[in-house]
Order: C-alpha cells, then sequence, then structure tokens
C-alpha cells in the first residue's frame, strides 16, 4: 500500500492473478455445472449403452451367462459409450462453444487457452466415465460379466487410452465445423466407425473381408484391447500400433483444425 | 519515457485488414489513467477492430499496441483490464451469482459479490439462471462482468446497445461512479447521446481512421448538424456552397441538400439577403451524415464567418 508515484512503479506494482492450476480447475469446475445443468445431455450419455446392454445382452442367455462372452459385452458397449461421449462433447460441444460470444469474451481475461482446454479434457474424461456406470452396474447385476480388481483397474486404464484418439477426434471435428455440420457429421462417424468396429455385434460374427477391414479401425483396436484388459483374452496383434497410428493422425488433424480456426478469430 | 510508460492505452502506428477491408490505418490514439474516452462513429468505422486488439483478442498487421505499458497479448499484463461480452452470450444455464464468481476467480483482488450486483442494480438476482434474464438484466450483468475484477481500464463496447432508457440510466451511472473511483474507462457508441452521457474526450472514428479527438463540446460542435432541403431556383453550385455553415451539398434540379452546422444562421441569410428559397425543411442530420461531413472535408466549402 506505499504509494509509488513514478510511472516504473505503478507498472511494478501489478499484482499477480492466480496460478495456472487455480484456473484450470476454476475452468473445469464451471464447465462441469454448465454440462450437469442440461441433464438430458448426461442422461443421454449414460442411456444408450445401458439399454443396449440390457435389450441385447441380458435376454441373450448364451452370452449373458458365459462370463467371457458378458465381460467381453461390457467392455464393448464402455468403448462404445466412451467414443459417442468424445464425439459429442468435443465435436458438438466445441463447434457450439465457438458460436457463442461468451467464447471470445473469455480470451479477455487475464488466462489464456490453457486452462479452458484443460477444463475440457477434464470433463470430458469424468462424463465419459460417468456414462459407464450403468453400462456397468447392469453387467454386474444381470449377467455373469466379471472382473478382478486387477482387471477393473486395467480396464480403467485401457478406456482412458482407448478416448484419446476419440477425444482428439473430435475436438478435430469441434474446431473446423459449425455446429449444425458437426452434429451430422458426428453421427455419420460414430455408429458405422460402431457398427465396423464390432461394439454392437462382436467380430467374430463378422464375414472374413469385414473382419480384416476392421482391425484398421480405431474402434475394433479400442475394443480388443479393452476386452483384454477386462478378459486377458488377447487384441489382435497390430492393435496397438492401429491405436497409435489413429491416434497420431487425429492429433495431427486436431491441431491443424484449433490453429486454423485460432488464426480466422484470434489474429 | 515517464510520459509513454505512463498511459494506459497506448496504440501506435497501428493497421489491421480482414481480407480487402482496411479496418485501421495508420491509427495512433494514447489514453492517460482517468480519462473517460468515447470511440464515436459509425458500424464499420474500425471502432471494435480497436477494442479487440487492445484486449488482446486479435495482433494489428503493423504497428504497436500496450496496455499498461505490455502486449495485451499476455495474459498478465489483462489483470487490469475489464471489458464484457456480448450479452447474447452468457452461459445460460449458469446463475448470475455463478458467472460473477467464475469471472472473479480470474482475478487477484475481486470485487464481492454482492457489491458487483448491488451496483448494476442486480441484488435480487443473484441464483437467477442467465437463461432466464431480460435483454436488460443480461445486459446490466454482462458490464457488471467488466468491474468484478478492479480494473483500472475498462473497455465497453457499445455497452447500452438495445436497452430501455431506465436501464441505460442505471448502467450510466454504474460507469461514472466507476470512473470517479479512478479508473480509465473508454466507451465505443454510435449513439451521441451514449457518448454524450459518459465520455470526457471524443475520438471519432471513420473508415478506419480517426477523425476528430477533442474534448465532448468541441467534437459535438463539430458533429451535430442540420440537414436543409431547399429549393433555389437556378442557383449555382459555388453561391450555394459559400451560404453561411454550409459543410456539405448534394443537388437534384433546383432541389439541394445541405449539411450546415448551424439551420438558424442558413435561414437567417437567405431571408436577409433576399435568395428566392421554396420548400424548405429542415431537420437533425444523423451522425451518419455528420461523420461523412467530417471524412469529405476536401469538399469546396468556404466557411463565410459572422
Amino acid at each position: 500500500m506505499t504509494a509509488v508515484p513514478s510511472a516504473a512503479g505503478r507498472a511494478a506494482s501489478r499484482p499477480a492473478g492466480p496460478g495456472m492450476w487455480r484456473l484450470a480447475s476454476l475452468h473445469t469446475r464451471y464447465q462441469f455445472l454448465e454440462t450437469i445443468r442440461v441433464p438430458v445431455a448426461v442422461i443421454g450419455n449414460m442411456l444408450f449403452p445401458a439399454l443396449a446392454m440390457f435389450f441385447f445382452v441380458v435376454p441373450q442367455a448364451a452370452v449373458a451367462d458365459d462370463p467371457l462372452a458378458a465381460t467381453s459385452a461390457v467392455g464393448q458397449l464402455a468403448v462404445f459409450a466412451v467414443m459417442s461421449t468424445c464425439l459429442f462433447t468435443y465435436g458438438l460441444g466445441v463447434a457450439e462453444e465457438r458460436a457463442q460470444p461468451f467464447d471470445p469474451y473469455l480470451r479477455t481475461l487475464p488466462a489464456g487457452a490453457g486452462p479452458q482446454m484443460a477444463g475440457r479434457v477434464v470433463n470430458g474424461g469424468v462424463f465419459a466415465l460417468l456414462g459407464l456406470v450403468p453400462l456397468v452396474l447392469i453387467g454386474r447385476l444381470f449377467t455373469a460379466a466379471t472382473v478382478t480388481g486387477g482387471q477393473f483397474a486395467a480396464g480403467v486404464g485401457a478406456i482412458l487410452a482407448v478416448a484419446l484418439p476419440f477425444l482428439l477426434l473430435g475436438m478435430a471435428f469441434g474446431y473446423s465445423l459449425s455446429a449444425k455440420a458437426a452434429l451430422a457429421v458426428v453421427q455419420a462417424t460414430l455408429f458405422p466407425l460402431a457398427f465396423a468396429g464390432g461394439l454392437f455385434l462382436p467380430p467374430k460374427m463378422f464375414p472374413v473381408w469385414l473382419d480384416a477391414f476392421s482391425q484398421a479401425l480405431p474402434s475394433r483396436a479400442g475394443r480388443d484391447l479393452m476386452v483384454q484388459a477386462l478378459t486377458g483374452q488377447p487384441a489382435y496383434a497390430l492393435a496397438v500400433p492401429v491405436l497409435a497410428a489413429w491416434a497420431v493422425l487425429f492429433a495431427a488433424l486436431a491441431v491443424w483444425a484449433y490453429r486454423r480456426d485460432q488464426g480466422r478469430r484470434f489474429r | 519515457m515517464t510520459r509513454m510508460t505512463d498511459a494506459i492505452v497506448e496504440v501506435v502506428g497501428v493497421t489491421r485488414s480482414f481480407g480487402d477491408t482496411l479496418a485501421l490505418d495508420d491509427v495512433s490514439l494514447v489514453v492517460r489513467p482517468g480519462e473517460l474516452v468515447g470511440l464515436l462513429g459509425p458500424n464499420g468505422a474500425g471502432k471494435t477492430t480497436l477494442l479487440s486488439l487492445v484486449t488482446g483478442l486479435r495482433k494489428p498487421d503493423s504497428g504497436t499496441v500496450r496496455i499498461f505499458g505490455g502486449n495485451p497479448r499476455e495474459p498478465a499484463n489483462r489483470v487490469l483490464l475489464g471489458t464484457t461480452p456480448q450479452e447474447t452470450g452468457l452461459p445460460p444455464t449458469l446463475t448470475v451469482g455463478e458467472i460473477v464468481d467464475f469471472i472473479a476467480g480470474h482475478y487477484p483482488d475481486p470485487m464481492p459479490r454482492a457489491e458487483v450486483l448491488e451496483r448494476f442494480g442486480l441484488g435480487d438476482l443473484a441464483r437467477r439462471q442467465a437463461g432466464g434474464l431480460s435483454g436488460g438484466q443480461g445486459r446490466r450483468l454482462a458490464v457488471a462482468l467488466a468491474l468484478v475484477g478492479r480494473p483500472r481500464l475498462v473497455l465497453l463496447d457499445e455497452p447500452t446497445t438495445g436497452l430501455d432508457v431506465e436501464a441505460r440510466h442505471i448502467l450510466w451511472q454504474a460507469l461514472r461512479d466507476y470512473h470517479a473511483d479512478g479508473a480509465t474507462v473508454v466507451v465505443t457508441s454510435h449513439y451521441l447521446e451514449e457518448i454524450e452521457a459518459l465520455a470526457e474526450r471524443v475520438v471519432v472514428f471513420g473508415a478506419g481512421k480517426v477523425l476528430a479527438d477533442d474534448a465532448l463540446a468541441t467534437v459535438l460542435a463539430r458533429v451535430t448538424m442540420r440537414r436543409v432541403t431547399v429549393t433555389l431556383r437556378g442557383a449555382p453550385d459555388d453561391e450555394v456552397a459559400t451560404l453561411p455553415g454550409v459543410v456539405g451539398m448534394a443537388r437534384d434540379g433546383d432541389r439541394f441538400q445541405l449539411l450546415v452546422s448551424d439551420a438558424d444562421d442558413l435561414v437567417r441569410a437567405l431571408v436577409l439577403d433576399r435568395v428566392p428559397f421554396a420548400g424548405l425543411e429542415v431537420r437533425g442530420a444523423s451522425l451518419e451524415e455528420a461523420f461523412l461531413a467530417l471524412t469529405s472535408q476536401s469538399l469546396p466549402t468556404e466557411r463565410v464567418m459572422s
């Protein structure tokens, strides 16, 4: 509170704002609040995989009563749920946010783009995992699906790794498309990718050609790695390289789309 | 040296274009501590572009922009800056109180929530979701957000566009109070009334350039003009142009459209000189017309001094 009349004194006394951690957690909290206030979006994420489990897996005794098949079914629907959350949250969500005048306003606050981005990633992960809760409960209560503690932990790790390429793909959509276009593109991507990746029907029911094609897809690679984590059934040899290659490609797309968008709006 | 770092806002030789459009053409502007500056000009004159440079949203193509002696693109240099979102952009699912707290969280010493809401007559609305606010309430909240961090520099782009008279006066009073506490305030508007109510110094923009930069009263005298329509049979252009106060002229046959600084003077001259005029109409010229007159100073209009 000492009065420093000189200009230099004034510049030096400019207060420092909150640190990066405080800002990131601030953005994370308020983004969480914003999302949770639209329960339809949150429930929608939880509902579809849970319903698919309930109607297509639980009634089929051949699957539901077989621990291996039932656990695999939970795994592949979990991959679908996470893929869906990532594509919708980042694809549609980012495209919508970009259209709001509040977004450029946030850029005038004494925080860079970092805290907002951190909030997005954390919230994507939180809502993806939340979306899995009913699915896992149904698997546990109504089927023979079962995992050891170690397999459960491996499954959580696998699902987060599988989420990464889809998170990046979602961002690539969100930063390059309008909200309307993003919705259409996300839907047109999600369902074919999920079907061909064996997330609805297990790949062992595929014809040979589809099975071969499927192994090149990130959804199939993710599914097999998830099933491996949960049941110990080994994924095909190229699953990790395929998933990693898609992650690299989607990362490049996301960075390109982000830079292009920032260049248009903030240069 | 001391003088330059003393400036709150320092814009030197700034040019910025968007594609083929030159939004700012070699603009320089210095705002010093405690000033209350109005940026006046028609839409597309470059005011909003200038603010986007000063708030760090965009970069100039050439020239330098500084706030508090630093680059506004650096987040740390914006800690004493307060600005406002467009009202339509408030997150609809958050409550008024939550939005205030969220913005407050970005600053080292924010105003308490109650004080912010009190200043803008929003005290009863803390628990209301932003999506449920009326246009005027949303606008007041948007401007309130500019003050949450106790900024020393407040930049507001068209703060009261679309507001009713009462809401506009609440807002103006809040801004005058905040300025009286020692802050520097810069407001853009294309309403003369708003600039008259708020600004002490006025900078007039037109086509990306600073047309005038002076005390409010001086600029007012230059931009409050009348449009006079009158038939002057067979009068030559150069004679009409030298009538008192004429700063702009257009003719269609014998019908003249004149832009004049003082319509009374003009009419007095027409009568005293026994000029045979007919169909005299006088109305206020729009700001747009006044700006155009300011830009086209190359018109052959020798002023006759009274």
